[in-house]
């Protein structure tokens, strides 16, 4: 909302520098986006003058030699504008006045001819258009000399307001005007509205017009005047330049009356050319369907059967609060004006012009609900300008189709609840005075308020609580508001143990060389193909927006490869030599069919947040597990003289996993299984407690070759899966102390196609409770073990809490470990 | 015999003494020392010695073999030491050669950072972390917080709708937790929401994904002056001793009264002038830095939570919620939200 400073200042004159205004309107609760400027830096140096003589230029066709009367004596200036002529009064520009844009004016020599100054159209003091050249002062008596900012607004401070959405009211010049006079206590002129026209027309407006209402509930009050004898002619220039300062072309008187009112009252109008609306009967009904029609921006519009349009008999000519149509549009040749001033539901209007995407200054006024009450204000002042401005007398009698208008709202505001609420006292004579600036009427009742609500804030103050903000904004929180803490016992703040072991996952992963990166939840929808997920995956049924920014954002991932792997290319492609990244982030996952959706449906572990279980009686739409995603590419470590320039392979990144899992007290175990994004020889399922945790591999070359990455190992598992084994923070003590363990190495020697993790289980299974541990430290292949034999060196320890092993307990072991093993094809060496 | 044992004691020791090397000594120690040494002879041989001479030549033998051992041990160190030194002098690294690297650590990413360093200040503060989905409801996200369906302000936030269900979309805040956290927890409640949030809209300080923080505080007796003290408190903790918080009057349809609330500047102090007297760039001149939004939660949300105990004439209290980029974007100088998302690992490295 563009407020000029001296519109404002006609009904509340704060008596400070816009500047000053600007900061008290900010910390009241009006932001001013800020303070503009329309027109030249400063008034100095501008003018009224009148040309005595206006001669053609000896030397150049275009350019007129004007002889201009200008208070101070006669001046020659040399004028191009079309239409300049003797007689006439005109805004002069002297040497050393500041055009807008910082052009100084001189004397200079135009084509032979000095010229001693400059006279100005409307554009360039920005005080309107001028399509015709010069601005032509009317001559009400104007003396030349006379300075020009005493008949126009030149230099016109603009504060550039944001309203915010429930303060419609503030959507009006005499709006703000009230609410600077509520903050500041300056004097408020009266309610401009207060004065109708003299009604000197023909007859009765129900003789020209009529207004049937077929959806009340849409639109609670539609009333419309009639004038005849309308002149229409541009607008004086006071009214260009108002229009012009708040953002508004102006367009011809009877347009531009029905702006100028709906930016000083927050209401907006509409002018019909009567003749142009048969019979003058309109009808105010919902579209049907597919419904079409051309609005004044000259665009075809097609209705839903929701949209409320505004219809005479041949059809719609306008839609309702949000733009009228071509058909019946003021136009030059208008005699007669229908003058509408009607109510809509705020709620439908916002819907339509969602619906149309066509939002104007009357739909962004009415989406927020107005009151009926505006109407007749909005008629009271209009017809007022009509008559003045246009030539026009009004007919009297205004039709005016009402539904229910709402009864004044009436709030009692409780004394203890101010201080209750606001931790503020505010004395009750002030809570007084701020109300009524404000617009409020206000009886005393002891300790408390009966509060009447003005209709301006009918929807807006509707409860007890808001008058307190009223009271609390006006009385000045950053002045008042004393800093204190909630003196609420018994609370005690923290992290659940999830949200520790998710740092903790977190800080490992950075521990052991890995950077975070924060990927997009979207993605494309052919980010599966890339990955060579098959359609029949559910990984492939991402949650599709139906509204994205762009197609590369409009599917919710359900993978953090793909955003990992964005970012390695991205990186690469800045000349990284080696990656190493990590994600903690949520993929979206479709709900399972089963109604509820707890996402560990079927699953043994407890839900919680990291499963996508969150609090609150309803459950999330999609399931959203926390995953920890990585992937490498390159070497872990720098090269450097030393070596240490290996690229991670799928034993590094099973390091990492481990590592990580081992700080959160987790015990995986791997099994060979395919993704369609992995190298189907080097990839591995993930699982915890026997349920799946994720995945861990090297990366299928051609998912690579789509990124343009080589060579990537990566793993991603669901944290949930993890933090429900974890043992951090639960372990028992074991006593290793008191009694010392025995080490014995073995190499087992078997068949190659057995996995290494099932020679481990036997040796376990031999080794019974007394062996603690059995590490692989040495992998053999070759003609020692023979051809499709492998042999595996393990370090076993043994152990007894309770006392020192013998030689023969360990050896019976031992016996038994090679029983283990010789049934799954394996033998012990040497 | 008694002179013997004192002449071979004689010459060990000069040979002791006169050794070059520790194979030398060796070689001495098997001449005077070993089985086949005159000494050991003599030693072995005492037993057929008469009984008078038996005692005085064995102590004698015995002595010359005592002080012979301690003699080669005192020689051997002595020469030990010499050999190590001049070994050690031998194997000299050139120390100017580059440590091999370590393996490098990781970072966090900023935001994770910066939304760990608000919930710390939180926590400190009694607060506990909750967490909710980040495709919501439409009731979560609007409805319980009193935007109820065609109000304007739900326009206030462009909103990312899911395709399958117009009652779901992208979360345009993190305050649909609040709602959740009442419905699973009576009053006194003390809590904050950090996670991701959407809003249709994209350019240098708009991102279609982002960060927030959402607090809320409920109980007896909360106050809009609790609220300035707990942004007084949060904010000095992130931006540093000496900064306060100022409270504008706002709206927002589920606080009542709202606020927006601003950081002093902490690089003109609030003045708004810089030591050379230049404008604060910072601040642009205005001496404060806006930070977030907050204010009293509105009876008509806490009417969607009463049957948990949230009757608005029995409790009250605050909810404030701030951008985590913007807190990171002021604290680090980050020039564009986007710079958040590039994980230009050049970048993410900068911050430890």
């Amino acid at each position: 909302m563009r407020v000029p400073y001296s519109w404002l200042r006609e009904y509340c004159d704060p008596g400070v520098e816009p500047g000053k205004l600007a900061e008290r309107l900010a910390m009241t609760g009006t932001e001013v986006e800020r303070v503009g400027a329309v027109g030249p830096p400063s008034a100095e140096g501008f003018v009224v003058g009148r040309v005595l003589s206006a001669e053609p230029h000896p030397n150049a066709d275009r350019l007129r030699v004007c002889t201009v009367d200008t208070g101070d004596g006669e001046r020659t200036i040399v004028c191009g504008a079309p239409n300049v002529a003797a007689g006439q009064t005109v805004p002069v520009a002297l040497p050393g006045a500041t055009l807008p844009g910082g052009h100084k004016i001189g004397r200079a020599k135009l084509r032979g001819v000095e010229s001693a100054g400059m006279i100005c159209a409307a554009a360039e003091l920005e005080l309107g258009e001028s399509p015709d050249g010069i601005l032509v002062l009317e001559d009400d008596g104007l003396v030349p000399g006379t300075p020009l900012a005493e008949v126009l607004p030149v230099g016109e401070a603009v504060l550039e307001l944001e309203v915010t959405p429930n303060r419609v009211d503030c959507f009006g010049v005499y709006g703000v005007a009230r609410e600077v006079h509520a903050i500041s206590a300056a004097p408020l002129a009266p309610e401009p509205w207060a004065d109708d026209a003299p009604a000197e027309g023909e007859g009765e407006a129900s003789d020209y017009a009529s207004v049937t209402v077929e959806v009340p509930s849409l639109c609670p009050r539609f009333t419309a005047r009639v004038f005849t004898d309308v002149t229409i002619a541009p607008s004086p220039a006071w009214l260009q330049a108002r229009l012009a300062a708040a953002g508004q072309r102006s367009i011809n008187n009877v347009v531009d009356v029905t702006n100028y009112v709906m930016l000083l009252t927050a209401q907006p109008l509409h002018a019909f050319d009567l003749d142009k609306v048969p019979d003058g009967a309109l009808t105010i009904r919902a579209a049907s369907a597919g419904e079409k029609m051309r609005t004044l921006d000259d665009v075809e519009r097609t209705f839903d059967a929701e949209t409320v349009l505004v219809c005479d008999s041949n059809g719609p000519s306008g839609i309702a609060g949000i733009m009228g149509g071509q058909r019946s549009e003021v136009s030059g040749d208008t005699t007669r004006v229908l003058l509408e001033v009607a109510n809509w539901n705020g709620t439908n209007i916002l819907r339509s012009s969602r619906m149309l995407s066509l939002r104007s200054e009357a739909s962004a006024r009415f989406e927020k609900q107005l009151h009926p009450e505006l109407c007749m204000r909005a008629q009271r002042i209009a017809s007022r300008l009509m008559v003045e401005l246009c030539g026009a007398k009004l007919v009297p009698g205004t039709i005016d189709v009402a539904a229910e208008i709402p009864e004044p709202r009436k709030l009692t505001l409780r004394g203890e609840r101010v201080e209750g609420l606001l931790g503020m006292a505010i004395e009750q004579a002030d809570q007084v005075a701020y109300l009524e600036r404000l617009g409020f009427g206000v009886e005393i009742a002891g300790d408390d308020l009966e509060v009447t609500v003005p209709p301006d804030r009918h929807y807006d103050a509707s409860r007890e609580v808001d008058l307190i903000e009223e009271v609390g904004r006006v009385h000045g929180l950053d002045e008042h508001l004393p800093s204190t803490l909630p003196a609420v016992a018994g609370r005690v703040g923290g992290l659940t143990r999830e949200q520790r072991l998710r740092r903790r996952a977190e800080d490992t992963m950075r521990d052991l060389g890995f950077d975070e990166v924060v990927g997009w939840s979207f993605t494309d929808p052919g980010e599966p193909t890339r990955l060579r997920i098959p359609a029949d995956d559910p990984r492939t049924a991402g949650i599709v927006l139906s509204n994205p920014l762009s197609e590369d954002q409009s599917v919710m991932r359900t993978t953090l490869l793909g955003s990992l792997l964005d970012v390695a290319q991205s990186n690469l492609a800045r000349g990284a030599d080696r990656i190493a990244i990590f994600e903690s982030a949520r993929v979206y996952l479709p709900p399972p069919p089963t109604g509820r959706n707890r996402p560990n449906i079927g699953r043994n572990r407890p839900a919680g947040a990291l499963d996508g279980d969150f609090s609150g009686k309803r459950a999330a739409p999609v399931a959203e597990p926390h995953r920890i995603g990585s992937i490498a590419v390159g070497p872990l470590a720098a090269k450097s003289w030393r070596g240490g320039d290996e690229p991670a392979d799928f034993f590094a990144l099973k390091g990492t996993l481990e590592a990580l899992a081992g700080q959160l007290g987790a015990e995986l175990s791997f099994e060979a299984a395919e993704e369609p994004f992995l190298h189907p020889g080097r990839a591995a399922r993930v699982s915890a407690a026997g349920e799946s945790a994720g995945w861990i591999g090297e990366l299928h070359p051609l998912v690579g070759r789509a990124w343009d990455v080589e060579a990537a190992v990566g793993f991603e598992v669901d944290l949930a899966a993890l933090v429900a084994v974890s043992t951090a923070g639960e372990e028992a003590f074991e006593d290793v102390t008191s009694f010392p363990a025995i080490n014995q190495d073995i190499a087992v020697v078997f068949p190659a196609e057995i996995a290494a993790e099932q020679v481990r289980g036997a040796v376990f299974a031999g080794g019974g409770e007394l062996l603690s541990g059995a590490e692989v430290f040495d992998l053999y292949e070759g003609e020692q073990v023979g051809e499709g034999r492998k042999s595996l060196a393990l370090r076993l320890e043994f152990r007894a809490p309770d006392r020192t092993l013998t030689d023969e307990e360990v050896a019976e072991r031992r016996a038994a470990i090679e029983a283990e093993l010789e049934k799954i094809g394996g033998t012990l060496r040497g | 015999m008694l002179d013997r044992i004192e002449e071979i004691r004689k010459e060990a020791a000069a040979a002791i003494e006169a050794a070059p090397g520790t194979a030398e000594l060796e070689e001495l120690r098997v001449r005077y020392l070993g089985r086949k040494a005159e000494l050991t002879t003599i030693l072995r041989g005492i037993a057929e010695l008469p009984d008078q001479e038996r005692g005085r030549v064995g102590s004698g033998a015995n002595q010359a073999r005592t002080q012979l051992e301690e003699l080669i041990a005192a020689r051997d160190e002595a020469l030990d030491a010499g050999e190590l030194e001049s070994r050690l002098a031998g194997d000299r690294i050139d120390v100017t050669l580059p440590g091999a690297p370590a393996r490098p650590v990781g970072h966090l990413h900023l935001i994770t950072r910066t939304t760990r360093q608000i919930e710390d200040v939180m926590i400190g503060l009694g607060y506990r972390v909750m967490e909710g989905p980040e495709v919501e409801h439409d009731y979560y996200n609007f409805t319980a917080l009193n935007h109820p369906p065609g109000h304007p302000a739900r326009m206030l936030q462009d909103t990312f709708y899911v395709q399958s269900d117009p009652e779901v979309l992208l979360r345009t805040h993190t305050s649909p937790v609040q709602v959740r956290g009442m419905e699973s927890q009576p009053p006194p409640i003390f809590m904050i929401a950090p996670g991701k949030v959407y809003r249709r809209d994209s350019d240098a300080t708009h991102s279609p994904m982002f960060h927030q923080v959402e607090g809320l505080a409920i109980g007896e007796g909360i106050t809009l002056a609790d609220l300035q003290g707990t942004l007084d408190e949060m904010l000095r903790a992130i931006f540093g001793a000496g900064r306060e918080a100022r409270m504008r009057p706002h709206f927002f349809p589920f606080t009542e009264p709202s606020v927006e609330f601003d950081v002093s500047c902490f690089q003109c102090e609030g003045t708004g002038k810089l030591a050379d007297g230049e404008r604060c760039n910072l601040c642009k001149g205005i001496g404060w830095i806006e930070v977030g939004g907050a204010g009293m939660v509105d009876p008509n949300v806490l009417g969607f939570v009463e049957f948990n105990g949230y009757d608005p004439e029995q409790v009250q209290g605050f909810a404030f919620g701030m951008g985590v980029e913007r807190i990171a974007m002021l604290r680090h100088g980050v020039p564009d939200l986007r710079r958040f998302f590039d994980n230009d690992v050049r970048v993410l490295e900068q911050f430890h």
